[in-house]
């Protein structure tokens, strides 16, 4: 795309693509992007603990003992529908109509609140239990990567909240289209890496 | 980059589709069918062979998270010039090094320096 101006008896003058001014926020995608691959990688790191430490029970409680499939189905709904509500938000965001997307952002948030909701009181019922995650090196590697993933959901809730009040308070602008763009595919990626949690941890856990 | 805007750049569409109504709604059907599939299969336990459910789920999964991709992140290989599919791809590969590494060298770790106690007699 290098385009080239001659003029007469001037030297031909070449503009490389990078010379071009661009627009603000013309990178975002692209940089928000290697932030989720970045993130995969942490990701990564802790199924590898997980799948090393998984079966060291250290004779406490199995997966089996611990984990009630249907709560994890319930859970694993959540997240779906909340990734298709925001999916929803979007399509609104596209035709400029600020009180359907803020809507459709609410209900995102409720079924993410609702997700969060089901892990703790889990988490707390496993605690409860005696199942700590000082208990086994598989129960730590289990409260390290779901955590993870739980906390990512909390952070993405707060960002959405976040982008709610600007949405009220400054429209659909360029800027909150962005954000809202970037805050997309933060949910959409957790729900990709749910994918991997329910099965690896979960339901081969419970094969085990 | 067909569609130039004055800038003669194609970043107001960021590279990230939005998508439409039937791409969501299309993504949304198949993942509750490959997520359904998966829980049902563990949990009335339809297949004796745990070995052979183990690697049918996580087929599942794979097939899952690229249904995702393609439906709710709209990846594809023409996105920001190829580079988001490039650092997707340099992605997976670490990914899978991590992973099939870590799970290997452990096994093989556990396999190798923990001897039961009729080999430990045996030793010198």
């Amino acid at each position: 795309m290098a385009s080239t101006a001659i003029t007469a008896g001037a030297e031909p003058v070449f503009h490389l693509e990078e010379e071009h001014a661009h627009a603000e926020g013309g990178s975002t995608m692209l940089g928000f992007w290697l932030y989720l691959m970045s993130d995969c990688l942490i990701f990564a790191m802790l199924f590898a603990a997980f799948g090393v430490l998984g079966g060291n029970y250290a004779a406490g409680p199995a997966p089996k003992d611990l984990f009630d499939l249907g709560l994890v189905a319930v859970n694993t709904t959540m997240l779906l529908l909340s990734s298709i509500t925001y999916g929803f938000a979007m399509l609104t965001m596209d035709k400029g109509r600020v009180g359907a997307t803020q809507s459709w952002l609410a209900v995102t948030m409720l079924f993410g609140l609702a997700f969060l909701s089901i892990e703790l009181y889990e988490f707390a019922h496993m605690i409860h239990e005696g199942a700590t995650p000082q208990r086994s090196a598989f129960l730590s590697s289990f409260f390290t990567l779901v955590g993870t993933h739980g906390l990512h959901v909390t952070f993405g809730i707060v960002w959405m909240v976040t982008l709610m009040v600007q949405v009220a308070r400054h429209g659909l602008i360029e800027a909150n289209r962005r954000r809202l763009m970037c805050l997309s595919m933060f949910w959409h990626f957790l729900d990709v890496v749910w994918i991997g949690v329910f099965t690896f941890v979960y339901l081969m856990g419970t094969l085990r | 980059m067909s569609a130039h805007d004055h800038a003669g750049h194609d970043h107001a569409h960021g590279g990230a589709a939005h998508g439409s109504l039937k791409g969501y709604l299309i993504g949304f059907f198949l993942s509750v069918i490959l997520t359904a599939i998966p829980f049902w299969l563990v949990m009335d336990g339809v297949i004796d062979n745990k070995q052979a459910t183990a690697v049918i789920i996580m087929a599942f999964a794979a097939v899952q998270i690229v249904v995702h991709m393609i439906f709710f992140l709209h990846m594809n290989p023409a996105s920001e010039g190829g580079w988001s599919m490039l650092a997707l791809i340099f992605t997976v590969i670490l990914v899978v090094i991590v992973l099939s590494g870590s799970l290997w060298v452990m096994y093989h770790l556990n396999a190798n320096m923990m001897p039961g106690l009729h080999e430990m007699r045996e030793m010198p």
